[in-house]
C-alpha cells in the first residue's frame, strides 16, 4: 500500500504495516488479552520491545567503525531500561505470563526479543531471572518448540550481506 | 464522575498531539501537565510511572499509559472509533500506522542541525504527494464514501486530517492534485468537535519553534 514490505495475503486481504498485521494475528488467534485494559498493557509492552529490536535488526548493517558504539547503546538500553521494565512486572504479579495470567503475543515477542538479543550477547540475561525462567517457559510451549528446531520457518538474523542486498533493492 | 485523563508531556506537539486530536476529536476533556524542568522530568521517572523512562504518559482508567501506539489504540476503542470488526480495526491500524509514520519524520526532522532538517523536511513533503496521499486519495476514490473505513467517523479520519494539516504548514500547496483529499479536509475540519479544536484557544499545539526544540533539548539531554 505504501510501497513497502512485509505484506502478508490473509482473509481475503493484502495486509502491510507490521502492527497493523500483528493486531490482526494477535486478535484472531486469542494472544491480545481478555479485554481493553490488558490489550492496553499488551500494547505498551510489545512497542517498548519493537524500539528495542528495531535498533537490533539493523545492527548488522552498521559500518564496522560504528558498530562497537551501536553494541554498546543496544546493551545499554536492554539492561538499564528494557529488561528491568519486563523484570519489574513479571515479579510483581508472580505470574507465568506478562498480562493476565494467560499466553499472549507479549511473551512471545520478548522471548523472540531475547533470542536475538543473546545472539548479539549472550550474558545480557545473566540478572534477569524472571526473564530466563520465561524464556525457558515460551520455548517449551509445543508450537514455540518446534519454531525453533532446524527446519521451521524461522529466519537467522539478517546479515550484513543481505542488508546491503536489501539496500540496493529497496534504494534506500 | 470519572476523572479526566491526563497528559503529561512538554508544551508543544511531539509526540502527544496526536493523542490530542484523538481526545478532542471524540469530544473528551483532558487536563495537562507540561515539563518545563529537567527535574520535573525526572522525578516522575523516578516515580515508576513511565514504564519505559518515557513520555507520552497519559493517565487513564487508572492506568499510567506510556507509549504513543498503545495510548492511541486504546483511546479509538474506548471512544468507538475504531471500527465494528477485526476487518475494520485492521484498515484503520494500517491507515494510521502510515500517517502516524509521516508524522513522525516532522517530529524528527526539526531536531536535526539546519541543512539536514530543510533536507528531511522536503523529503517529508515528496513522500507524503508520492506516497502517502495517492493511496488515501484512491482509497476515498474507490468507495466514494465521506469517511476512509466502514463509512463511518473513525481513528483514521482524525489522523489523515492531522497529517495533512501538518504537511500544509510545510507546503501549502500539496494537495493540489488531490481533491478528494481537499473534500476530506474540509469535511472533517467542520465536525464539530475538530472545529473547536482547530479554534484558537484550544488545546492544540502550534507547529514546533526553536524555543520548543531548545525545551526538549534541556529536559532529556540530548
Amino acid at each position: 500500500m505504501f510501497q513497502q514490505v512485509p505484506m502478508v495475503e490473509i482473509d481475503g486481504m493484502e495486509l502491510v504495516q507490521t502492527r497493523a498485521i500483528l493486531n490482526y494475528f494477535a486478535s484472531k488467534h486469542n494472544l491480545y488479552g481478555k479485554d481493553l485494559k490488558e490489550r492496553a498493557l499488551i500494547d505498551m509492552y510489545v512497542e517498548g520491545m519493537a524500539d528495542l529490536n528495531d535498533m537490533v535488526v539493523v545492527f548488522p548493517g552498521h559500518p564496522p567503525e560504528e558498530k562497537d558504539a551501536k553494541l554498546a547503546l543496544i546493551r545499554e538500553k536492554t539492561i538499564n531500561r528494557y529488561f528491568p521494565a519486563f523484570e519489574k512486572v513479571l515479579k510483581s504479579h508472580g505470574q507465568d505470563y506478562l498480562v493476565g495470567n494467560r499466553l499472549s503475543r507479549a511473551d512471545i515477542q520478548l522471548v523472540e526479543l531475547i533470542y536475538h538479543l543473546e545472539e548479539l550477547d549472550p550474558s545480557l540475561t545473566a540478572n534477569f531471572p524472571l526473564l530466563k525462567a520465561l524464556k525457558t517457559r515460551i520455548s517449551n510451549l509445543p508450537t514455540v518448540k518446534k519454531f525453533l528446531q532446524p527446519g521451521s520457518q524461522r529466519k537467522p538474523l539478517l546479515t550484513a550481506e543481505a542488508i546491503a542486498e536489501a539496500r540496493k533493492a529497496f534504494r534506500f | 464522575m470519572a476523572a479526566k485523563p491526563k497528559l503529561y508531556y512538554f508544551d508543544g506537539r511531539g509526540r502527544m498531539e496526536s493523542i490530542r486530536w484523538l481526545l478532542a476529536a471524540a469530544g473528551v476533556e483532558f487536563e495537562e501537565e507540561f515539563f518545563e524542568t529537567r527535574e520535573q522530568y525526572e522525578k516522575l521517572q523516578k516515580d515508576g510511572r513511565l514504564l519505559f523512562g518515557q513520555v507520552p504518559l497519559v493517565e487513564i482508567d487508572g492506568m499510567a499509559l506510556t507509549q504513543t501506539r498503545a495510548i492511541l489504540s486504546y483511546l479509538a476503542a474506548k471512544y468507538n472509533l475504531y471500527g465494528k470488526d477485526l476487518k475494520e480495526r485492521v484498515r484503520i491500524d494500517m491507515y494510521t500506522d502510515g500517517t502516524l509514520d509521516l508524522m513522525t519524520m516532522i517530529m524528527g526532522g526539526v531536531f536535526k542541525p539546519l541543512a539536514e532538517k530543510e533536507e528531511t523536511l522536503a523529503s517529508v513533503v515528496k513522500s507524503a504527494k508520492t506516497r502517502y496521499f495517492p493511496v488515501f486519495e484512491k482509497i476515498l476514490k474507490d468507495h466514494g464514501e465521506d469517511f476512509l473505513v466502514g463509512n463511518k467517523f473513525s481513528w483514521a479520519d482524525i489522523q489523515l486530517l492531522e497529517a495533512i494539516l501538518m504537511v500544509e504548514e510545510l507546503d501549502a500547496s500539496v494537495l493540489s492534485d488531490f481533491p478528494l483529499l481537499k473534500a476530506f479536509k474540509t469535511r472533517i475540519s467542520n465536525i464539530p468537535t475538530i472545529k473547536k479544536f482547530l479554534q484558537p484557544g484550544s488545546q492544540r499545539k502550534p507547529p514546533p519553534d526553536s524555543h520548543y526544540v531548545a525545551l526538549v533539548r534541556k529536559i532529556l539531554q540530548f
